[in-house]
């Protein structure tokens, strides 16, 4: 598998890359690799130039800033699994990126990458969408805060504009019950369906490939609202939606697999 | 029969040697065919058809013909004067068996997506690739064939000028009346039908092959991704049209085949083609999509199965009726694979009477051809899936019902009923010691304690008794089946001046371990240490006749070839040590790298000094030849019969259909065991590549003719985060057949494993009602299974 012959640009600052990018008609920014790679050897994406910002390294940290933990987007997914901060005030993220991928895909994926993706079947973005995380993103003319109920738009597409660039994750501190059920045949594989569920008083839940972007599940975060039962609240999984049909699995039977795995978060959650 | 005679006090057979294989392979060392460096090599490139089946109306290669490095681009109209032969076919399992000429570009129609239209010809692997989408086809489609129930309805044809779809009808039906007389006076019947999906063989390396143009005369080198550099000389020459005497099969490194790289390919006759057409290197390696469409695909097959049995369940005959999908063309041992098995329906059991029928149809997909076990793990499919059906209608649990039907020890020799002679056995002990080490009865009592609770997590245990016939192959029988070579194997054993031994041998490993178990075979006989040995292999020019490796016949043919040319030569070195010594050769006996004279051992001469003698030819007894070497070539008087019992334990999830492989037992006889830790290598990666099957793999056609799955993405070859430890055992029969008392195990896994585990799912959701589940056993498959028969409105 070889990619269409490409321009390649290594960004030396944040701002280096945000003027590449502003300068160029079809560029792509490149991290970890492991979204943009693929598609690009699958001939999916031809970009004209890639901007690297694999070196960009003051994008890697996480940072506790009170009441959320600032997570910089060129964070490994094997740096989050592993963050004792991390693990202490907001347990649900570094669980969720231990079930991506493998062990390479973990230590060369950066959370900033799968977010900026906005695959709807991959499993951080439900994560932080779940969280009510903010995400911090810069451009030509300056940085704006977008939650992250707000950012993802559709199939493979975000409010990040061609010119600007994710830097920052900010995940509120949660210590209340979670869960995350992924399901899926092969331990490295995308999750056929996932759920991630908080519980801080009121329950917000998020489903991964339900659908073209991570989702919330809001007629069962209602129903909850309401006084339904677990069993009740968790039969409107997929209501409203219209899930993908695959080799792995029909539309049909993903609504099922969403019931069952909305049954088991919730009761996990809230235990 | 004794375990192999030694002329060691220390034997190395039967221990844990580390392979001398891995340390280059695990350093990145070893050299494949992509590895190879050579200069001036044009790069080729295939264009493949995105039809399955289409006129091709009009090539356009104008474009690509101009672009930067692109050096020529070919249409198969273009190609028409290269060719010599069409590709070949060497099971014409019929005399009347439809073989439809295949050349490596077509010219005119394509009958499969894969197919070849163009090549291109570039000075690097990226400019040749480029091209490729500069080249414009126009197609004019034509009715696609993919179900096979369609091909042999012959409403539409794949190959018009044939007239049907069908290639062949093979039968083996010794005894009708004695069948039908069964099925009449049965007490129970059991009638099943099975799919055997179509598999990616998927090795780690994909193909690849590098001609090169020897410098002086018109000689040239084939460097290959092959399991079979041996066949592939002959059938290069055969195709091309060049001498074969000018042709040398080099197989470097070569990253499994698992039966793939048993074949002669398209792209292999083009590089040679375009090598002798241009007088430069050519070069192709397969990328991963490319050769999910292009590499020949595994099974394929629809089974018709039906016991007869007496009341209590003893087994009275066996009915099977085969559909086997051919694909596109014949590969090379396409028509035959089915038949393979078709003398195995019966598995391990004394049944009187047996029908095989088996019809070869073409259609519009990838050929089909050998994959792991080929033939035999479909065969032990049926007939086990079929034994736990039988076992609930009689009324008895699954482990009975076998017992009843084994061949009885005494039986052995047993003639079988399709014609076989399985040489030895002995069965119940296996399962036994299977049922103790899973705790059959702790399982069966805690399936009833869950099933009481009303768990929705449901134990299931499932039985697979195996037999396989392997060693392939007496030459006559091979001959009797119409296949077009032999099944002997060729050793070299050459004892050096300085003692060290070299051992050429005509097998082909490709990741087997050879070198290793070679190497302590001729170490024990010696008397030496495996590491003054080197095996060679794999070179055409170096180790000139072979039969290379596949079908489990490696070891039990070539490695007790390479036993008795070890004799052979030990024969020549006692005459040498008699005449010097001054005694009689029969007053010689040979111990650890010495020859002693019976009575006084004081009286002895070393090995190496024989080694010197034989060289220097200073001092020979009268009319003996110098130097130590000897070859012998064996062809086995029957083939090798492995059996065993493999036991998986699952769990399946009744909320999402999930199965979860518990645990997986298996008891294997293979034999005498030259390496254990390589036989178990073999058992562990043979059982999870069955468990594939079973659980995971399939390769999905839609009704275009259009492989659905053809990255790793889709096409769900498992990991090894997917399986628990297996937990291997063995028993130790020998075979009488050849004097290692070996059989082979490359297949044993493979072969045992799906019913193994497809029976465990069915005990398993037995509490539904269900009575089958389709391979691969996905989740959403058993989901459906189980809300159909609670009536849910699916």
């Amino acid at each position: 598998m070889f990619p269409a012959s490409f321009d390649y640009a290594k960004a030396t600052s944040v701002a280096d890359a945000i003027s590449i990018l502003s300068s160029v008609d079809d560029a792509k920014l490149l991290a970890g690799g492991h979204s943009l790679l693929p598609l690009m050897k699958l001939r999916l994406a031809s970009p004209g130039m890639i901007v690297d910002i694999g070196s960009l390294t003051d994008l890697s940290y996480i940072e506790d800033k009170g009441d959320y933990v600032a997570v910089g987007a060129l964070t490994r997914h094997h740096d989050v699994q592993n963050s004792r901060l991390l693990k202490s005030v907001v347990p649900i993220l570094p669980y969720v990126a231990s079930r991506v991928g493998d062990p390479a895909v973990r230590h060369r994926g950066t959370i900033g990458g799968s977010i900026s993706h906005g695959d709807g079947a991959s499993d951080l973005p439900a994560a932080v969408l779940a969280l009510d995380a903010k995400f911090v993103l810069m451009g030509p003319k300056g940085e704006r805060v977008v939650p992250a109920s707000e950012f993802f738009v559709g199939f493979l597409e975000t409010v990040l504009s061609s010119d600007e660039l994710l830097t920052e994750i900010r995940v509120p501190k949660f210590s209340g019950g979670w869960s995350f059920q992924k399901f899926n045949r092969r331990a490295q594989d995308w999750a056929i369906v996932g759920v991630a569920a908080v519980n801080n008083g009121h329950t917000r839940i998020s489903l991964v490939n339900m659908g073209p972007t991570p989702l919330r599940a809001t007629a069962v975060e209602a129903a909850l609202a309401d006084g339904a039962s677990i069993e009740v609240a968790s039969g409107r999984a997929s209501d409203g939606l219209d899930p993908p049909s695959d080799l792995n699995a029909s539309s049909e039977y993903r609504r099922h697999l969403a019931e069952v795995l909305v049954k088991r978060a919730l009761a996990e959650a809230l235990r | 029969m004794t375990i192999l005679e030694t002329g060691s006090s220390e034997r190395v057979t039967g221990k844990r040697l580390l392979r001398r294989e891995d340390p280059e392979l695990l350093t990145g060392e070893a050299k494949f065919v992509d590895d190879i460096v050579q200069q001036n090599a044009l790069y080729m490139a295939i264009l493949r058809s995105p039809m399955a089946h289409a006129r091709i109306v009009a090539v356009d290669t104008a474009i690509a013909k101009r672009m930067p490095d692109v050096f020529a681009v070919m249409t198969g109209e273009e190609l028409k004067s290269d060719w010599f032969a069409p590709m070949p076919c060497a099971w014409p399992v019929t005399g009347e068996m439809k073989n439809p000429p295949h050349y490596p570009v077509a010219a005119d129609v394509v009958k499969y997506v894969g197919d070849a239209v163009a090549v291109v010809l570039a000075s690097n692997k990226v400019a040749a690739i480029d091209a490729l989408a500069a080249i414009d086809v126009k197609y004019e489609a034509l009715p696609v064939i993919v179900a096979l129930e369609d091909a042999l309805a012959d409403k539409e044809l794949v190959h018009p000028e044939l007239g049907t779809n069908t290639s062949y009808v093979w039968k083996l039906e010794p005894d009708k009346s004695k069948v039908d007389q069964a099925f009449a006076s049965a007490a129970h019947v059991v009638k099943s039908r099975f799919v055997q999906q179509r598999l990616l063989p998927s090795a780690m390396e994909p193909r690849g092959v590098l001609v090169v143009p020897q410098p002086y005369g018109s000689e040239y080198t084939i460097y290959s991704s092959t399991q079979i550099p041996h066949i592939l000389k002959i059938m290069l020459s055969l195709t091309v049209g060049v001498s074969e005497a000018k042709l040398r099969v080099i197989a470097p490194a070569v990253g499994g085949g698992f039966g793939s790289k048993l074949n002669v390919y398209s792209e292999e006759v083009l590089a040679l083609t375009l090598a002798r057409k241009f007088h430069r290197p050519v070069r192709w390696t397969e990328e991963r999509s490319e050769g999910a469409l292009a590499t020949i695909h595994g099974r394929g097959q629809i089974q018709e199965i039906e016991l007869a049995a007496e009341a209590d369940g003893r087994l009275m005959a066996v009915k099977v009726n085969l559909i086997a999908d051919m694909g596109g063309y014949l590969q090379l041992l396409t028509p035959g694979v089915p038949l393979l098995g078709g003398f195995l329906y019966h598995g391990l059991y004394d049944v009187p009477a047996y029908s095989f029928t088996c019809t070869g149809v073409f259609t519009n997909k990838t050929p089909t051809d050998a994959y792991r076990g080929a033939g035999r793990p479909e065969a032990t499919f049926a007939i086990e899936r079929s034994m736990d059906s039988l076992a609930r209608k009689v009324g008895i649990d699954p482990a009975e019902i076998r017992r009843r039907n084994f061949i009885p020890p005494e039986k052995f020799p047993y003639s079988s009923a399709p014609g076989l002679v399985f040489d030895s056995g002995n069965y119940l002990p296996n399962l036994e010691q299977g049922l103790e080490k899973v705790g059959y009865a702790q399982i069966r009592a805690e399936q009833q304690i869950r099933r009481s609770r009303g768990s929705k997590k449901h134990l299931g245990v499932g039985l697979s008794c195996y037999v396989e016939m392997c060693g392939l192959a007496p030459s006559k029988v091979l001959g009797s089946l119409s296949y077009s070579a032999g099944g002997w194997e060729s050793a070299t054993i050459r004892i050096l001046p300085t003692s060290k031994v070299q051992v050429v041998t005509g097998t082909a490993p490709h990741g087997q371990g050879h070198e290793t178990s070679w190497s302590m075979i001729v170490a024990d006989r010696l008397g030496i240490s495996p590491e003054d040995i080197e095996v060679l292999h794999s070179d055409t020019a170096i180790a000139p006749y072979g039969l290379d490796t596949y079908g489990s016949r490696s070891l039990a043919v070539g490695g007790s070839a390479v036993y008795l040319a070890t004799d052979k030569v030990l024969e020549k070195a006692k005459l040498i040590a008699a005449h010097h010594l001054e005694v009689a050769a029969e007053d010689l006996s040979y111990k650890d790298g010495s020859f002693a004279v019976k009575g006084s051992p004081d009286k002895a001469m070393a090995l190496s000094s024989v080694a010197f003698e034989a060289f220097t030819a200073h001092n020979l007894p009268e009319g003996l030849e110098p130097n130590l070497e000897a070859t012998v070539t064996w062809d086995p008087p029957n083939f090798t019969f492995p059996f065993g019992t493999h036991i998986a334990v699952v769990e399946v999830d009744e909320e999402t259909g999930a199965t979860e492989l518990l645990r997986y037992v298996s008891i294997d006889d293979v034999g005498n065991q030259i390496n254990p830790m390589i036989v178990e290598g073999q058992i562990e990666g043979g059982i999870a590549q069955g468990v594939a099957q079973a659980l995971f793999e399939e390769a999905i056609y839609d009704g275009s003719g259009n492989l659905l799955n053809t990255t790793f993405l889709e096409y769900l070859v498992p990991s090894a985060s997917e399986f628990p430890s297996f937990e291997l055992g063995n028993t130790v029969t020998p075979s009488p057949t050849n004097p290692l008392g070996v059989k082979g195990v490359g297949e044993a896994g493979c072969i045992a494993s799906p019913p193994a585990v497809i029976n465990a799912i069915v005990d398993a959701l037995s509490v539904f009602g269900i009575e089958h589940i389709e391979m691969p056993a996905s989740p959403e498959k058993v989901w459906s299974a189980i809300s159909f028969s609670r009536g849910n409105s699916r």
